[in-house]
């Protein structure tokens, strides 16, 4: 009860807070002379969105870069020694190869799916593209957590000789195969690839969203001349419709990429890491919670940021593109 | 586009059908699950669910493994997840709100330099500031005596934190569309910067700001390592209750899956609900 309370005391204060905090910071303004008030205009209403972001979010990234070269204490200077013992184990190289193997496959295989997903349902008519589309995209609504639940109980693997419970095994034996604890297979890097199954289906939904509003804009005109001049219904779709929503195919492919580089829920609750399934997100936390090691957990975190970067240039450039066509 | 798509294929009934049958397959696993969590501890430890749903009248179905997980503090729990999630929800977007629309309407130096970094801040990962908060929040409790860490507000700031770059690029978006003409009439009658955003940007900036609203709120809700770090097991939330569960096993499927149904009934509620505003959001670029 207390609880509840004080939940509700927070929510209000904080909404009257943070509006007072707005029109201190007014008033303050007002109070200086007009040529100061001119210059000071916008501080007041950015200084506390700054303050955030650089006390919560800027420093910390530029104290975190620092502390990937110092000790696990993060209290001698070590120089590169953070980095080259990352370099050198062979577990981190493992670790970098299935994030790569995420990068090359998840991005893609959803921008696929969505796109399938996305024409089939453009097709059977307003009332049923609805339930269809809901449908689809109801994993978008659901944690990591729970999605890991659900997934963890369909490749679920029961000693021999008790009954079958996992979807997974139950097919495979239906098909005359034995049960596998699958997520402890990383022949071939399979269980990431199982990992990696759950992510598409959480993002397919938002990929379809996407890019089925995308093909609701492309002119009929377009696709009418092509028709009229004989194209077949693959070669429209493939040489006038793709072509005219490459700009959100991109978009999409950049999200999941951006998401699928920060990956570390999945891997923590699916495997907790094990059987070779880490990640550069699940690293970090590794390093951190089980090791301690706040020099190594800081230089997982920057070569994780180092990758990330040129997603920011990517970032950038597309929102001056949007910008530019306003 | 639609309508010539439809004289292009012409079998509609079967691509309804082909719907039907990926519809099927990307809901099963929910739905064994789903199944699971009505069933007794010792049919779903001895058999699959597909079996129940074969012969549901000779299945015995139960409650019990809901009762089991409120019994094991999943209201708390879910309580605990509403006090980070409506304030985490309700601060950045006051905040952003103010922020894009000082990006919008008002000239300073060196804005478009600051708008590119908030767009690059964009896609840095959590991971990269949390040792470095959370040292921060010990500091503070050394010169303030006031505890963050393990207390809600904790969440409430890093959350916060790392929801402005969007939000504020979302907003500002949206801002860019208000009719400027609007804003100098306002500006002629002599209203102030601050009434103008308060009385005219922000209630003309409600679509915007329910669609950031419904994705803030879904992202915060399904947090895990925000709240394992910063609040941790004092308050339990529901995503570190459940990852407690799933560890366990202790207890069969049947009460991990109530434990994951009951921390989704609301995140699905406001998702079906407020599913076109959402939408909205994505479309509008509203990712993280």
């Amino acid at each position: 009860m207390g609880d509840i309370i004080f939940g509700i005391a927070s929510i209000i204060l904080g909404v009257i807070g943070s509006w007072g905090l707005y029109w201190l910071l007014d008033r303050a303004v007002r109070l200086l002379p007009i040529i100061w008030q001119e210059k000071l205009r916008a501080v007041s209403f950015l200084l506390p969105a700054a303050a955030l972001l650089l006390l919560v979010s800027f420093l910390p990234l530029i104290q975190t870069l620092i502390w990937s070269f110092m000790d696990a204490r993060g209290k001698k200077f070590v120089g590169l020694e953070n980095y080259i013992d990352l370099f050198t184990s062979v577990e981190f190289l493992g670790i970098l190869l299935n994030n790569f193997l995420w990068i090359v496959f998840v991005p893609a295989i959803t921008v696929g799916v969505g796109l399938m997903f996305a024409t089939l349902t453009n097709q059977v008519g307003p009332s049923r593209e609805k339930i269809f589309k809901s449908l689809i995209f109801m994993p978008m609504a659901i944690s990591f957590i729970s999605a890991a639940t659900i997934w963890r109980f369909l490749y679920t693997y029961q000693p021999e000789g008790r009954p079958v419970i996992g979807l997974l095994n139950a097919i495979v034996e239906a098909f005359g195969g034995t049960s596998q604890p699958w997520l402890t297979i990383d022949a071939g890097r399979l269980n990431s690839f199982l990992l990696m199954i759950i992510v598409i289906w959480l993002q397919a939904g938002f990929s379809m969203v996407m890019l089925s509003a995308a093909i609701k804009g492309v002119p009929e005109e377009t696709i009418e001349a092509a028709r009229i001049d004989g194209a077949s219904v693959r070669t429209i779709f493939f040489k006038v419709v793709v072509p005219q929503i490459r700009g959100t195919i991109m978009s999409v492919f950049i999200t999941v990429l951006i998401l699928v580089m920060k990956i570390f829920d999945i891997v923590l609750a699916m495997t907790g890491g094990n059987f070779n399934t880490s990640v550069l997100g699940f690293d970090y936390y590794r390093e951190l919670f089980v090791n301690s090691n706040f020099g190594s957990a800081s230089a997982v975190v920057t070569i994780l940021c180092v990758l990330i970067a040129p997603l920011m240039w990517l970032q950038i450039r597309s929102v001056r593109n949007v910008e530019e066509n306003r | 586009m639609k309508k010539v798509l439809h004289k292009l294929s012409g079998f509609k009934l079967g691509t309804t059908l082909m719907l039907i049958i990926l519809v099927a397959i990307w809901s099963t696993p929910t739905l064994g699950l789903l199944l699971t969590s009505i069933r007794t501890q010792d049919s779903a430890a001895n058999s699959g669910w597909w079996t129940a749903l074969a012969d549901p009248l000779g299945t015995e179905w139960t409650l019990q493994p809901y009762i089991n997980a409120i019994n094991g503090g999943m209201l708390d729990s879910l309580l605990n997840t509403l006090i980070v999630t409506i304030p985490a929800t309700v601060l950045p977007l006051i905040i952003a709100a103010n922020a894009a629309y000082a990006f919008t309407f008002i000239q300073f130096k060196g804005r478009e330099i600051y708008f590119a970094s908030l767009v690059a801040l964009m896609v840095l990962p959590l991971q990269s500031a949390l040792i470095p908060v959370l040292r921060g929040f010990v500091w503070f409790k050394q010169t303030t005596g006031i505890e963050l860490i393990g207390n809600f507000p904790a969440a409430w700031i890093v959350h916060s934190a790392f929801a402005l770059p969007l939000a504020i690029y979302i907003l500002r978006n949206y801002m860019l569309t208000l009719p400027p003409s609007l804003l100098e009439a306002a500006r002629m009658d002599g209203a102030s910067y601050y009434q103008i955003f308060w009385k005219l940007v922000m209630p003309m900036s409600i679509p915007a700001i329910a669609s950031f609203a419904i994705f803030q709120f879904l992202w915060v809700w399904n947090d895990y390592l925000i709240a394992f770090i910063f609040v941790g097991e004092q308050k339990p939330v529901m995503t570190w209750k459940l990852m407690r569960m799933l560890g366990q096993y202790g207890g069969g499927w049947q009460d991990v899956a109530a434990g994951s149904f009951i921390s989704l009934v609301i995140p699905l509620l406001v998702f079906f609900s407020l599913q076109r505003y959402f939408v909205r959001g994505l479309t509008a670029g509203a990712v993280k």
